[in-house]
């Protein structure tokens, strides 16, 4: 009987401290990855190295050029996979009816998430810079990103809206309002922080991601900003490869430099969505 | 009879000025099938205006099922079809000319849970009135008041109408959820076992409520109690599903008062006398 207690409680204290370790070991990984880029990247960030434009062979100077780039590719992203990937993922939730439709859609959302990204990128080349004819500009670029990102977009929004108590629709339709014043009225607001989440992470994911863009985009070198949604671009992530790879005898702090401008600026807006989501947590209480 | 017409009339001038009193409902071989079961079958009864009628019965007898078919709730089941005839003021709410979303302005419900809105106490009253197009800020003052009142919750609220629903209490949410059915200010009043889940003072607090409203609405209340049915209902309608081969049907419908003293049928008796159920 004592062994057996005795035994118990080793397998107990195992099973704490071998999954702390992993939790621990998690957070090590992070700070030494956060820990590297500051400590490399921060002597390149200056005033100059955020609003200047590179100069001689991109050995000098700033990202400026970059940094516009991967805004309006993001941007572009953004106004192309929200509006699309809320209103999906809203029909998926609300509107659909559970049967082979839906089972054929959520299939192709599923294989859409599987699809390696720089796959994405020849199927933006096919379609947006050839057969369409938009060339490598910020258009086929931020549709190429928007087909990454739509997935998660929707999976998120979808999910987010089943979390909202299905007495909140009754009480709302039995007060004599149809189906979508309660979806906007009622449960978009209350899973507003969901997909707020979902799509940031989305997002996220496309602000870094370097193949997609690879064909559909990107100019290696490029000082003057983009005119028009046809322009070329050049854009952070891919900046980084090229930069590392491809420039010799570059200062090591201008690869290091736009990467940690790259991560701050995902960082930013995560902690800023996290922020306003705890702000409507006080709120909403289920 | 006499007393009570005049204080109708009263609670018309002094309080509801503008819906009209009460609906009635005659229904007539009502029947509800999901998919293909059928669930309740041959339910023929009429509802008194301006009274309160409580429909009782155990568990899974089909009266929710009954209830939701007077708003047309079932419609949001999408395998749910509804048969026979329901009139509601003579007009067939079933029929091609009644929407079912006007319906429900005219046919309010309140559920077993509260569930009010994530929002302020303020919007959560306003939201019928606004959904219907009021948006002029002084009657819609207006009517957040009256409704309030009429649920006997304004005097605890009124300092703080913009606080968030979800800081009430269980028993003030369920009157928050009956001031915001009023907002409409509907005719009928549906109340789905509307204080199982609350203590035995705001479970007072409701059935005060009721009594108050029943004035100027119709209402119709399902309710596991039978204490409850006989405290508050003028009508009480026995249900019962005798097998799950069969369907749920109405066993009998009559004056409280005498259901409960002398019923008419001898499962109505044994149900109420807690034989079972």
């Amino acid at each position: 009987m004592r062994t057996r207690i005795r035994r118990a409680k080793a397998a107990q204290t195992a099973a704490m401290v071998l999954t702390g370790l992993a939790a621990a070991f998690i957070v090590a990984a992070a700070l030494y990855l956060l820990a590297i880029i500051v400590m490399r990247g921060l002597p390149g960030v200056s005033w100059e190295f955020l609003t200047q434009p590179p100069r001689g062979q991109m050995k000098e100077g700033g990202i400026f050029p970059v940094i516009v780039g991967t805004l309006a590719l993001t941007g572009l992203t953004a106004a192309v996979s929200l509006p699309v990937g809320i209103a999906a993922g809203i029909y998926l939730s609300e509107y659909a009816t559970r049967g082979r439709v839906t089972r054929i859609v959520r299939l192709a959302i599923s294989n859409m998430a599987g699809v390696p990204s720089i796959v994405y990128g020849l199927f933006g080349l096919a379609l947006f810079v050839n057969l369409m004819g938009f060339g490598k500009s910020i258009l086929a670029g931020g549709l190429t990103l928007a087909c990454l990102t739509l997935p998660v977009i929707i999976t998120a929004t979808e999910e987010a809206l089943r979390q909202i108590p299905s007495d909140l629709r009754q009480a709302s339709l039995a007060l004599g309002a149809t189906r979508w014043r309660t979806i906007y009225r009622v449960v978009l607001p209350a899973a507003a922080p969901g997909i707020v989440t979902g799509s940031i992470l989305g997002l996220s994911r496309a602000v870094g991601e370097t193949a997609p863009i690879l064909f559909t985009a990107v100019a290696y070198y490029k000082r003057q900003l983009p005119t028009s949604l046809l322009s070329d671009v050049m854009a952070l992530p891919y900046h980084i490869y090229i930069m590392a790879t491809q420039v010799t005898g570059r200062p090591d702090e201008i690869v290091w430099g736009t990467a940690l401008v790259l991560v701050a600026g995902v960082t930013l807006v995560s902690v800023a969505a996290a922020g306003w989501r705890s702000l409507q947590r006080r709120k909403v209480r289920w | 009879m006499a007393l009570a017409s005049e204080k109708k009339g009263a609670m018309v001038i002094g309080i509801h000025e503008n819906s009209s009193n009460g609906g009635e409902f005659e229904l007539r071989d009502v029947s509800v099938t999901y998919g293909s079961e059928l669930a309740v079958a041959g339910v023929s009864m009429d509802i008194e205006r301006c009274a309160v009628t409580a429909l009782i019965g155990p568990s899974g007898c089909g009266k929710s099922t009954l209830l939701r078919c007077l708003n047309r709730m079932n419609d949001e089941v999408s395998n749910a079809t509804v048969g026979g005839s329901i009139k509601l003021d003579g007009t067939d709410i079933y029929g091609k000319d009644m929407d079912p979303v006007e319906l429900r302005t005219r046919v309010g419900q309140v559920f077993q849970k509260p569930n009010p809105f994530p929002m302020t106490i303020y919007d959560n009253v306003a939201y019928g009135p606004r959904t219907q197009g009021l948006r002029q800020r002084g009657a819609l003052d207006d009517l957040v008041e009256r409704s309030l009142k009429r649920a006997a919750l304004w005097t605890e609220v009124k300092k703080d109408l913009k606080k968030h629903a979800f800081e009430l209490s269980g028993g003030q949410q369920q009157r928050l959820c009956i001031a915001r059915a009023l907002a409409t200010q509907p005719e009928v009043l549906l109340m789905d076992e509307p204080a199982s889940s609350l203590d035995p003072i705001s479970t007072q607090q409701i059935e005060d409520t009721i009594a108050e409203l029943k004035s100027s609405v119709t209402i119709v209340i399902v309710t596991h109690n039978m204490q409850q049915a006989a405290r508050i209902s003028d009508w009480t309608a026995f249900m019962l599903r005798e097998s799950m081969e069969e369907p749920a049907a109405l066993v009998e419908v009559g004056e409280t008062r005498s259901m409960f003293t002398n019923p008419g049928d001898k499962r109505t008796e044994a149900y109420i006398t807690g034989r079972f159920g």
